[in-house]
């Protein structure tokens, strides 16, 4: 079976693009131009050596021996917290901010949740010298505060937006509607695989550089490329696109996808997308999203801002229902303390998106000899006072 | 005949005017009233809006009065519930426009059939396009008799323009100007002339020109070159302000 996008802009019966005619001629631009454009050497040649110099790639593959003991099982960790910026967003960002470039664009606009992504698309944008517009939820630019600040300091202007329930969904629509606003000079540089064709794809291919190293860096420590498993946690789910990407056709590998369960699957406070949601519209993709019977979004949960959002791109829809991913839900309470236990024993602080992956280890049992990588999405910096106030440190 | 079909021949020479208002603003049970007296003030067609959570093409006014309307427990049900006996009372041409969830959660067929059952003679979607329409609804709309409705805007090629001409059965939406609704800038001679060029495509359908029209200057700079304009957030800031009383006295200022 084929789990890569086909030629109509559909995984299974997932994606497409549902969007507003207003939008029309600039996704039709960048479907018509983005392979060519990503095919191109220069184009090629400028996206691997920025990857090199000043992201930092290749991100080690670190084998977590003491994590690992306590397991029982084989663990290696792809250190996507060593990138600039401090997780695997940036991957993305310097991606887009190339095809702006080559689409003529002098004015780049994002959303942003935790902060993450705007601080990476705002980061390319000073490299660049483009202006950068970043929404961000006013809930959200109230609990990031760092984030908030060190766009600004990038040259950024953020935008609260205040509309609907004032987060991530809110401020996707906000990004959304500026592009309507400003259908001529702008590009937005969406921070996950979701959103209208070619975004998904586009998103998944700049983070694919994620498994073409682990696919190298495995055959040198276990002379194979192929792991029994791959992990990563699931937001809209680009670290795990990333992490997947070369390996979603090959069914030897088994694919873990971790979604938020917030606290707890059934407690009404969660986004554990898989479990809760239906197929739907959100964004301009077709695709599996928490909403009421009415077709209404509803807005999910998680202690992890990153993770805080209500669908889920359509790869990981489609590898839901084919059943290709297995899919886990890990609560706040397990997810704290799945970073605490990796910062003691590896001396490595995750973030707390990255340390939902982590926590799988306490109920999925692998066996001795299984190799699996996990996917380390992004340091715990910006989540210290979340780890301050959980633990009381 | 299709009352849209039958509304846009009836007369040549006359400009029409529509209306959009939230279905479930400013209070749950005030859709049908709101209905009854923009056909008594002389509106030539209505559309309904079915409220969405995330209002992509949509600014401030009409986010609000979506918000507002789903706080008062309005849902697609309850919007037909209220819909039921409306032939009864109002004649002229009646649209719903929602965004495409919450069709695909009541089911699209089912939701076609209700708007049959109800007197609903078409269906603007702004996000679904019309690839989409054509490739895996368009038998569903005509088994309902519902007219398609697709917008434009000054972005869209001529060739596109022409594409979504020919899936259209009533009128197409020209987007005044690159924007969400409610815009209150006026029209420029960028817009004018983007009226002119469009109009002078010789397309099969009339343009009904939205987005940004508040008042009888730009409804009248709106339908100089094309046979209609519809109004969505101006009313909404009327109902916001006066309630449902004096409905006669907004249209009155239009035309
Ligand atoms: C470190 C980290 N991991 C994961 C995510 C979730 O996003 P995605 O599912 O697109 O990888 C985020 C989002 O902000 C993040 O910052």
């Amino acid at each position: 079976m084929n789990y890569q996008v086909n030629e109509k802009g559909y995984y299974g019966d997932f994606g497409g693009a549902f969007i507003p005619e207003m939008l029309y001629p600039n996704v039709e631009e960048l479907r018509k131009n983005y392979l060519n454009i990503m095919q191109e050497e220069s184009f090629q040649k400028e996206f691997n050596q920025l990857l090199k110099d000043y992201v930092g790639r290749p991100t080690p593959l670190y084998y977590a021996e003491r994590f690992s003991k306590n397991y029982n099982t084989k663990i290696y960790l792809k250190r996507e917290d060593l990138c600039h910026t401090g997780a695997h967003k940036v991957n993305n960002t310097i991606g887009q901010i190339l095809m702006a470039k080559r689409l003529g664009k002098s004015r780049i606009i994002a959303e942003t949740g935790a902060g993450q992504h705007g601080v990476a698309t705002a980061t390319v944008c000073a490299l660049m010298g483009l202006e950068c517009i970043v929404y961000m939820g006013e809930i959200d630019i109230a609990r990031q505060a760092p984030n908030v600040a060190r766009m600004k300091m990038l040259g950024a202007t953020v935008i609260p937006a205040r509309s609907g329930s004032k987060t991530l969904k809110d401020a996707t629509n906000e990004a959304i509607r500026d592009w309507i606003n400003n259908p001529m000079d702008t590009h937005y540089i969406i921070g996950s695989v979701v959103g209208p064709h070619p975004y998904p794809d586009m998103v998944a291919r700049f983070q694919s550089v994620i498994s073409e190293e682990v696919k190298k860096q495995l055959l040198e420590k276990e002379g194979r490329e192929d792991p029994d498993f791959v992990v990563a946690c699931v937001g809209g789910g680009s670290n795990a696109a990333g992490l997947y990407y070369h390996y979603l056709n090959n069914e030897k590998v088994g694919i873990i996808a971790v979604e938020a369960a917030g606290e707890g699957v059934l407690s009404g406070k969660s986004a554990a997308t898989s479990a809760l949601g239906k197929e739907g519209i959100i964004h301009g993709s077709k695709t599996l999203l928490m909403q009421t019977q009415d077709g209404q979004i509803t807005e999910p949960y998680s202690i992890s801002a990153g993770l805080d959002y209500p669908g889920v791109g359509p790869m990981h829809a489609n590898l839901f229902k084919t059943g290709r991913g297995e899919f886990i839900s890990v609560t706040d309470a397990e997810a704290m303390a799945a970073g605490l236990e990796l910062s003691k024993l590896e001396g490595i602080i995750p973030a707390i998106e990255t340390a939902h992956a982590l926590a799988i280890f306490e109920t999925r049992r692998f066996k001795e000899d299984d190799v699996v990588v996990v996917n380390l999405s992004g340091r715990g910096d910006k989540d210290l006072n979340t780890y301050i106030e959980h633990f009381n440190l | 005949m299709n009352r849209i079909k039958q509304k846009l021949q009836e007369d040549p020479q006359k400009k029409l005017l529509s209306i959009y208002f939230t279905a479930g603003y400013p209070q749950p049970e005030n859709t049908v009233p709101i209905i009854e007296d923009l056909e008594k003030s002389g509106v030539d067609m209505i559309e309904i809006g079915l409220p969405f959570s995330d209002p992509l093409a949509d600014g401030p006014t009409i986010q609000e009065s979506s918000q507002v309307a789903l706080k008062n427990g309005m849902t697609t049900q309850r919007l037909f519930e209220q819909l039921k006996d409306i032939r009864k009372a109002v004649s002229i041409p009646l649209l719903i426009m929602g965004y495409f969830n919450p069709i695909l959660q009541f089911g699209v067929e089912k939701f076609c059939q209700k708007c049959k059952e109800t007197g609903i003679d078409g269906l603007i979607i702004p996000d679904l396009p019309v690839e989409e329409y054509l490739l895996q609804y368009k038998e569903i709309f005509r088994k309902y008799d519902l007219l398609p409705v697709f917008l434009i805007t000054p972005q869209t090629s001529e060739e596109r323009i022409r594409a979504i001409d020919s899936a259209s059965e009533g009128f197409i939406y020209m987007v005044s100007s690159a924007s969400v609704t409610g815009g209150t800038g006026g029209f420029g001679p960028e817009q004018k002339a983007y009226f002119e060029r469009v109009s002078k495509m010789g397309l099969n359908a009339p343009l009904i020109v939205g987005f940004g029209i508040k008042d009888a200057e730009t409804f009248e700079q709106a339908t100089a070159n094309t046979k209609g304009a519809i109004i969505g957030s101006a009313f909404i800031k009327h109902l916001t302000k006066h309630g449902t009383r004096n409905i006669a006295g907004f249209t009155r200022i239009i035309r």
